[in-house]
């Protein structure tokens, strides 16, 4: 029966709990890649196997294998973490990996081009830290991500709280982390390891977001489950849950497809974790295991439909889903600047382009983040949006920040284009294997262009969000951007357009295949537009619609078939 | 043995008798029965028998030769070759298959032997120059002999062992028949007045017979009949045209070693793994406008050189040695600038040998400045270019008619000049695809994979050494042989210095590489080498060992070898119980049967 099975589903199953033989990998001399089977076990422990595509034909014709090297993600629930644990990572960055530290769409961190040989020492550092990158990829529950709220300090700790909690009862509990990394002895493998997972894990990666309205920088909806938190008297009671978000698909196959999660109803607060560990055991136990493109929970609800969910929700949970509450998402963008909370905490948002953390020859990011950590006495906050928040800094030592933040000309939103600074990128090329075309290193010199054309048409101080992937998989969360390319071959993208501000309307596939000539002679016309006709207080995507250049979403092939076949 | 004989005149029964007999002989009665056979056909000639064939006449001339490249090889070939053709007859073996103890019998020898790294005798003729010089050492008063050494100028110890031969065969009571010839890499013309002198004299000593190759006397296995012949050789190179050229060592390598392909089509040469492609590479025309500039000569006059008419220039930059000088030619520019210094320097021969290192003809002629010197005394002081050879990394059975080559660029900065080693950037750098290199085959007999393709190797190959490796696989690939390999590699930096990665990497995942070590040495705090390796797999080495493993060692004499030596008497010694005498007495056993061969420079 298990001939059937996809090979990654074949080979967790056959791991001994994620054990594999990575520690053979490691300590093979000869190749800096792990054995092929280890290489999918391996994100299960947080590290992504790539190799430097900029050297890939170049190595291939001196018959050197691949510049192999690792992406480690951190495990990190709602990207909060001390100034301490800032300085400790900034220190490994240099020594581990390629000196930048990246704030992720996940809020959280990843370090690039570790060599395998350096994986144990960062990991045992990270460990020391209080620290793991556990969970971080792989079929399992990933990073549990919320809304970062600078401004409401008390209702942050309680879905800060219940971000943790998911993530620790999710996580995977085998020793193979330990064992692999840790240098603990191995020992028999037994199934109380994995009493929750069991040894087949998740069909595929799972994802939980927690937002607080009316903000939705988390994109909540995005996610497998979103978790929209209701408020009474100031207090969280409980959580409206949305289910079967996410957003990858694959070009060319119409049975994939971007989803927005569906709110389905309501629980109260002292049930989140238990009802997030209920329906990720639906989707462990009825989630798609013989098709990978397939397998995940979006599809599942899809096959079976919301009324088998809610259920089967009942069946496991024990309690059936209560009413829907109400609620508003108004924005996914950051707030830039300072703010102060409700307990006269200040909060500064920093706007950290495309999340890469770095000296520049301009900007001495990275030196300037451990300045400010060696006085901070509060948190750091990581974004969805790939941005930084000093947190929880005292009234007494803002001055002393803001002095630094201008000493290296950080930017609080004021040094930027709207344009950029509401941008988000994925990483792509070198490093990225899924890669088609480039986007980190492609977005400065877009914005400034598409910039360009907003100023031409005289709304160059608008924010209009801009999101843009290397391939279909939507680590950009490309399809909820009011304008968005993912790409297709070097220098080649799909242009969507039409999402809302607030992340509850997917954009569609607008042009297909084209370069950045034909982006900007497509967009040119449609921004003109848009500063003639547009209303108040409603954003590009929006105006999209009501203007009728783009007619209502009819289903998943909006994201297959382009509006606009040829220009 | 039988294999390599002419064809048999006996029929299967005989055959099969003699088979059989001389398979219980041990060495001594090999001996007996051959002075027995001989005298027996010696009785046989009054009897009216006419013979078939000119008869050998006086003494037979026994030629040995110790050799580490195959040079000193192809000249005991070359020799054996005149001497028949004079009626004389021959033996001709490689020294390591000569009983030392058949010495006292031998009433004519020549010796010709090569000199490696410290003036060493080649790993061949270990057995019989420790003989030769050790209490066992027999008297020799029977004997007449000739020594031809070869060597490299450049080198302190210019042809030691072959003095060493002269010199002790001389002590022991040996008559010379010829003087002793030593040889610098630019061997052919010595070696061949050598050869005519040696046999003049051996001639004089004897009537004189007609022509004709001997057919009674066996060649042994040295003499290579087996390999077709080509119109090209040393002396008359193939141009071979550039196919391909790729630099191996990967961005941000203190390195630059490059893959090199050349066509032998229709060229009719053939190689096996393990030899040497020699080719004549030229000097870089930069250095030869700067010596012009220099000297103030013109390129564009006329010399000489063995009687070939060219312009300097060219002669310059195709026939002379300019980047290494040797103490033969200082001592003829003490003479030419009549320098009190560079007298007493060249009278220091140590000294001299510092002096000379890093140093090239520029560096010489700015120190000490000849004063009125003429373009032809200039070309006649300096020595010939010699070809450059490079194992050749590459299988017939694999890539046909192409050859590879694995180049380091040798390339640093000293005085304030760039420097350069000649053929390495020639290839690397000059060579442009359109061109082509003179090229011959050097045949090295003494680094073969075993003949039974069962027999498993252990491969010790770091940087470049890894040469003859990449042919060894790429044979035992395409002829399927089943024998296990085992490669240990090393160099600098893991991800930009292992040379032919992918394809060592391909075969362990085939399963015909059935281990892999590696070991880097830049890349961690401490510097790891092959020989630490070695040591860290002892146990599994020696079951290697045990179980009739060949072990191949190719790179660097000065350090590598040694080292590597030293970590494989440790294993041997640990691993077998052994005293650290007993361990060097199992390794040199195992260069005498072959199964330990080395190719080091």
């Amino acid at each position: 029966m298990s001939e059937s099975l996809p090979e990654a589903e074949q080979i967790k199953r056959e791991s001994r709990y994620l054990r594999g033989s990575l520690r053979e990998s490691l300590a093979d001399e000869a190749t800096g890649a792990l054995r092929d089977e280890d290489t999918h076990l391996s994100k299960f422990h947080g590290l992504y196997q790539q190799d430097d595509r900029d050297l890939r034909d170049e190595r291939r014709l001196q018959k050197l294998e691949p510049h192999f090297q690792f992406m480690l993600r951190l495990r990190l629930p709602g990207g909060v973490l001390t100034p301490n644990q800032w300085l400790g990572l900034d220190e490994v960055a240099d020594r581990f990996a390629d000196g930048s530290l990246r704030l992720t769409t996940r809020q959280t961190f990843q370090f690039h081009r570790v060599f395998k040989e350096n994986l144990a020492s960062l990991i045992q550092h990270l460990d020391k830290l209080g620290l793991d990158s556990r969970g971080a990829c792989g079929d399992v529950n990933r990073n549990v991500v919320t809304n970062v709220n600078p401004h409401l300090s008390a209702s942050h700790q309680t879905v800060y709280n219940a971000a943790v909690q998911i993530s620790e009862r999710l996580n995977w509990r085998s020793a193979a982390y330990e064992e692999v990394w840790l240098n603990q002895p191995e020992k028999q493998t037994e199934e109380e390891e994995e009493p929750f997972y069991t040894h087949r894990y998740l069909p595929r990666k799972f994802k939980v977001a927690i937002a607080l309205p009316p903000h939705n920088d988390c994109d909540v909806l995005a996610n497998d489950i979103g978790l929209i938190a209701i408020e009474e008297n100031g207090e969280i009671i409980g959580y409206n849950i949305a289910v079967g978000g996410g957003m990858g698909m694959t070009y060319g196959d119409r049975a994939t497809y971007p989803r927005l999660a569906t709110p389905v109803g309501f629980v109260p607060a002292d049930q989140v974790v238990d009802a997030c560990e209920a329906i990720v055991a639906i989707q462990r136990d009825h989630g798609c295991r013989t098709n990978r493109a397939h397998a995940r929970f979006k599809y599942t609800l899809d096959d079976y439909g919301l009324d088998w969910f809610k259920e089967r929700f009942a069946e496991v949970h024990g309690w059936p889903l209560e009413p829907l509450r109400d609620y508003t998402l108004t924005d996914s963008g950051d707030r830039f600047g300072w703010t102060e909370d409700d307990e006269g905490f200040h909060h500064l948002t920093l706007f950290t382009p495309s999340g890469r953390i770095r000296d520049f020859e301009q900007l001495k990011l990275r030196t300037a983040l451990r300045s400010i950590a060696k006085i901070h006495s509060g948190e750091f906050r990581i974004t969805c949006n790939q941005n930084l928040i000093i947190s929880r800094v005292n009234a007494k030592e803002r001055s002393a920040i803001q002095k630094l933040v201008d000493h290296y000309g950080l930017d609080d939103g004021s040094r930027s284009t709207p344009l950029a600074r509401n941008a988000i990128s994925c990483v792509a090329f070198p490093t990225c294997g899924l890669a088609m075309a480039e986007s980190e290193r492609y977005l400065p010199e877009l914005t400034d262009k598409i910039h360009g054309l907003m100023e031409e048409a005289g709304i160059g101080q608008e924010t209009i969000q801009l999101r843009v992937s290397g391939c279909p998989n939507g680590c950009a969360r490309p399809y909820l951007g009011e304008i968005a390319l993912t790409g297709k071959a070097p220098g080649k993208y799909n242009l969507y357009l039409g999402a809302d501000t607030g992340g509850q309307r997917l954009n569609r596939l607008y042009r297909e295949n084209i370069d950045e000539e034909e982006i900007l002679a497509e967009l040119k016309p449609l921004l003109s537009r848009f500063a003639k006709e547009r209303k108040p207080g409603k954003g590009f995507g929006d105006f999209l619609y009501q203007s009728g250049v783009l007619s209502a979403n009819t289903g998943p092939t909006d994201f297959h078939e382009p509006l606009i076949a040829r220009g | 043995m039988t294999a390599s004989l002419p064809p048999s005149p006996l029929n299967d029964a005989q055959r099969q008798h003699v088979d059989a007999l001389v398979r219980e002989l041990n060495e001594q009665q090999l001996d007996w029965v051959q002075g027995y056979l001989a005298g027996y056909r010696a009785a046989l000639r009054p009897g009216g028998e006419a013979p078939s064939a000119p008869q050998p006449q006086g003494a037979k001339l026994t030629i040995l030769f110790g050799s580490q490249t195959g040079n000193a090889e192809t000249l005991a070939e070359r020799l054996t070759e005149q001497a028949r053709a004079k009626g004389l007859e021959v033996e001709c073996l490689d020294m390591n298959d000569f009983p030392a103890r058949r010495l006292k019998k031998e009433q004519r020898l020549a010796i010709i032997s090569s000199t490696h790294g410290e003036g060493d005798p080649p790993d061949n003729a270990l057995g019989l120059h420790e003989y030769l010089h050790g209490r066992k050492a027999p008297k020799l008063p029977q004997l007449q002999y000739a020594v031809l050494s070869l060597g490299d100028s450049s080198y302190e110890h210019f042809c030691q062992t072959g003095i060493d031969f002269d010199e002790r065969l001389a002590e022991l009571g040996g008559e010379r028949l010829t003087d002793r010839v030593d040889c610098d890499v630019d061997f052919d013309e010595p070696a061949d007045q050598w050869i005519t002198a040696l046999l003049d004299k051996l001639a004089a000593a004897q009537p004189a017979v007609g022509g004709g190759a001997s057919a009674t006397v066996s060649s042994g296995p040295a003499a290579g009949a087996s390999q077709p012949q080509s119109q090209y050789d040393r002396k008359h190179p193939f141009t071979a045209p550039l196919l391909d050229r790729v630099k191996l060592t990967g961005r941000g390598s203190d390195k630059s070693v490059h893959h090199i392909e050349l066509s032998l089509e229709e060229s009719g040469l053939s190689y096996s793994p393990g030899d040497s492609l020699g080719i004549y590479a030229q000097n870089d025309p930069a250095l030869v406008a700067q010596l012009l500039e220099h000297s103030g000569l013109d390129g564009e006059q006329i010399v000489t050189v063995k009687d070939e008419p060219l312009t300097l220039s060219q002669a310059l930059q195709h026939h002379l040695e300019l980047t290494r000088l040797t103490p033969p030619t200082v001592q003829q520019w003490a003479k030419l600038s009549d320098s009190s210094s560079l007298h007493s320097l060249v009278d220091n021969k140590r000294e001299l040998i510092q002096w000379l290192h890093g140093r090239d003809l520029l560096d010489l002629w700015q120190a000490y400045p000849v004063k009125g010197l003429e373009a032809q005394t200039l070309v006649d002081h300096l020595r010939r270019l010699p070809p450059r050879l490079y194992s050749i990394a590459s299988s017939q059975a694999a890539v046909d008619d192409e050859v590879h080559l694995t180049v380091a660029a040798v390339r640093y900065e000293q005085r304030g000049r760039a420097r350069e080693g000649v053929g390495s950037t020639w290839l690397a750098d000059r060579l442009t695809l359109d061109d082509s290199a003179p090229v011959f085959i050097d045949r090295n007999k003494n680094f073969r994979l075993p003949e039974n393709g069962d027999t498993p190797i252990v491969m010790i190959g770091p940087g470049t050494g890894i040469a003859p490796f990449r042919a060894f696989m790429q044979e035992r690939e395409a002829l399927e042989q089943p024998g296990k390999n085992w490669l240990f590699f090393g160099d600098r930096r893991f991800r930009t210095d292992f040379l032919y990665q992918r394809e060592w990497l391909q075969w362990r995942k085939q399963g015909l590489l059935s281990r892999l070590d590696v070991a880097f040495s830049r890349d961690g705090p401490e510097k790891v080498y092959v020989q630490h390796r070695i040591r860290e797999a002892g146990a599994e080495l020696w079951r290697w060992l045990e179980d009739g493993a060949h072990i191949y060692v190719c790179g660097d004499a000065n350090a590598m070898a040694p080292d590597v030596h030293e970590a494989l008497i440790d294993v041997v010694a640990s691993q077998g119980h052994k005293s650290r005498e007993n361990a060097e007495q199992y390794l040199r056993e195992m260069t005498r049967d072959k199964r330990y061969q080395r190719d080091v420079y």
